[in-house]
């Protein structure tokens, strides 16, 4: 985009300055907060869960959605967040051997996937719209994001971390190890369920930031990133959520100064840190075994 | 089932040593307990009764209703006639006076969480919230004091630090085993614990399961394959083939007579030069599979 900005100064108050110029900017920024935060967290169980493929089919509802929306002239959000959730429930509803066993999942998952990714194509169709819409719903942008759709994102989040908390240490428990979780009486099922609809929600929220096409770059990178690192389950928690705000900060900043798109940004800069937190894992690894190797 | 607590059997109080350790109920038992499952019976006219603390294993070929008679005790199965009582109380479901294993296969190699948390998640993972990091408050310094305690029970301290997907067989048995153990159960299930182990961890799990069923005072049955490696350790053997369960001390019952009648098949028990007894059966140790290649047993394991 070529707005105003001439490029970054390394003046830092200056380029801070230019930066929150713009009432736009201020609610990127604060939407972009809101989604990565929610997307980290979220994203953080659903790569414990191996669920990574649920995620991505997810965001290629949303596609349709927001072109749905579009044509039948209503908020994108009604489009991001009603396919989400409607699709989460379809995906919660195929019926599941017991066990960590999500194969025979993926393929009515990829059919949905496949299914969705028509639709989409077709509502575009019938639109008419601009190809620049277009783009902007499979890769992302963060122009025009109004007061109120940052107040949406901030209580739709605020809702999905909610529940999360609620069900936050059950979950992990049956993620883990699903059988002893049952034998224990924690509902799996229910809880599978319940963080479909959570993880729709998260999706749903992330694809009005980064695009359908593009939702990987909040939702696992920096869960992936985080896992690698540390093994302590709070700690690769927060340092999800911390990889996500950062490259989602640095991410908009740099689009905003400079011209290519925030989505470039975000998922380069996502995929810069996943590198570096393998990087590190190897190095560690290498460290420790000459240190045991030596003593 | 319906049935009321019934009275103690004269021969379950044999064993006790003192009069106040009389009065317990058996820590299980059977009276001519059945068990259908989609209209066929998987066993019946089943007998025995185990006492608190003993170590039992569950014998028997495939098929033979091994699992299922560990899922009675859970009240995940009912019986279609006599009685199972779980310290004297009619088996029912999400009981946490009893630690269960269930069969398995292992975690995946690339499985993030370490063997603490497996631990941890036995303490208090059914419960609703967040876990908060060790050391924030006064129940989380206790859970992670206790945590501490059963990687020590378990002699896991060396490893519960790492990745539990990149422990191997025997380490992640015992990580489970202590959670299994978290919450202090009595009674201690195990669904083929020692299966895809070396012989040497076969024998290394089952003296510490042995171990703790006398310092813990659990009372603990797993389900075996191989009685081998095991038989050492055991109290009791509960043997199923053919629908049918001899029970008793496994001298008793280990022999080629009560085996050979169980299996309706030659069976042959060899003694060792330290008289250990080694099963014998159809050319092979114990793993007598009747059903191996005549049809798939779909209720009975998995």
């Amino acid at each position: 985009m070529s707005v105003i900005a001439t490029g970054l100064t390394w003046n830092v108050s200056e380029d801070l300055r230019q930066l929150f110029e713009f009432h736009f900017m201020t609610n990127a920024f604060r939407a972009g907060t809101i989604v990565a935060v929610v997307a980290a967290v979220i994203g953080w169980f659903m790569v414990l869960r191996r669920q990574t493929f649920v995620g991505h089919t997810l965001s290629m509802v949303a596609f349709p959605g927001a072109a749905g929306a579009a044509l039948i002239g209503v908020a994108a959000a009604w489009g991001y967040f009603g396919f989400c959730l409607a699709a989460a429930v379809v995906i919660a509803a195929i019926p599941r051997t017991r066990g960590h066993s999500f194969s025979e999942e993926s393929a009515v998952v990829g059919t949905i996937q496949a299914f969705a990714l028509a639709c989409g194509f077709l509502f575009v169709t019938l639109y008419h719209g601009l190809l620049e819409g277009v783009n902007s719903l499979l890769f992302g942008s963060f122009l025009g994001i109004t007061d109120s759709q940052v107040a949406t994102l901030f209580w739709v989040g605020v809702g999905a971390l909610g529940v999360l908390a609620v069900i936050g240490r059950p979950l992990l428990f049956a993620s883990i190890d699903p059988d002893v979780a049952a034998a224990r009486g924690v509902p799996v099922r229910f809880l599978s369920i319940l963080f479909l609809v959570v993880l729709g929600l998260a999706v749903a929220e992330a694809s009005q930031i980064t695009g359908v096409l593009l939702v990987f770059a909040i939702l696992v990178v920096p869960p992936a990133a985080a896992q690698a690192i540390t093994v302590r389950p709070f700690l690769s928690l927060l340092l999800s959520v911390a990889v996500a705000l950062l490259v989602t900060w640095l991410g908009l900043t740099l689009s905003y100064f400079y011209d290519q798109p925030v989505g470039f940004y975000i998922t380069s800069l996502a995929f810069g840190a996943y590198l570096l937190a393998h990087a590190g894992r190897w190095v560690t690894q290498r460290v420790r075994n000459v240190r045991s190797a030596t003593s | 089932m319906t049935a009321a607590l019934s009275p103690i059997a004269e021969n379950g109080l044999v064993h006790s040593e003192d009069v106040t350790e009389a009065r317990r109920p058996a820590a299980v038992s059977a009276r001519d307990a059945a068990v259908s499952l989609a209209g066929r019976t998987i066993w019946s006219d089943v007998t025995f009764d185990v006492q608190p603390g003993e170590f039992v294993a569950v014998l028997g070929p495939n098929g033979s209703g091994k699992s299922t008679l560990l899922k009675a005790l859970l009240g995940l199965v009912g019986v279609s006639s006599g009685e199972v009582l779980v310290a004297g109380a009619v088996p029912r479901h999400g009981n946490a006076d009893i630690g269960y294993l269930p069969q398995r296969h292992g975690f995946d190699s690339s499985a993030r969480v370490r063997g603490i948390d497996v631990v941890r998640l036995g303490l208090d993972g059914d419960r609703w919230g967040i876990p908060l990091p060790a050391g924030v408050g006064r129940r989380s310094r206790l859970a992670a004091q206790r945590v501490a305690e059963l990687i020590g029970l378990v002699e896991a301290a060396p490893y519960s630090h790492r990745p539990i997907g990149s422990l191997s067989g025997g380490e992640q048995q015992r990580v489970l085993i202590a959670q299994a153990l978290a919450r202090r159960p009595s009674l201690l299930l195990l669904d083929e614990p020692l299966d895809s182990l070396d012989v040497a961890n076969q024998g290394a799990i089952a003296a510490l399961l042995a171990r703790i069923s006398r310092s813990e005072g659990v009372t603990v049955m797993i389900v075996a394959h191989d009685v081998n490696p095991i038989l050492r350790y055991l109290d009791r053997v509960i043997y199923l083939a053919r629908g049918r369960a001899a029970t008793g001390a496994p001298s008793d019952v280990i022999t080629t007579e009560t085996l050979s009648r169980l299996y309706g098949a030659p069976v042959e028990v060899l003694h060792t030069a330290d008289g250990r007894p080694v099963v014998v059966g159809q050319g092979e140790a114990t793993t007598y599979h009747p059903d191996l290649h005549a049809g798939h047993e779909p209720h009975l394991h998995g």
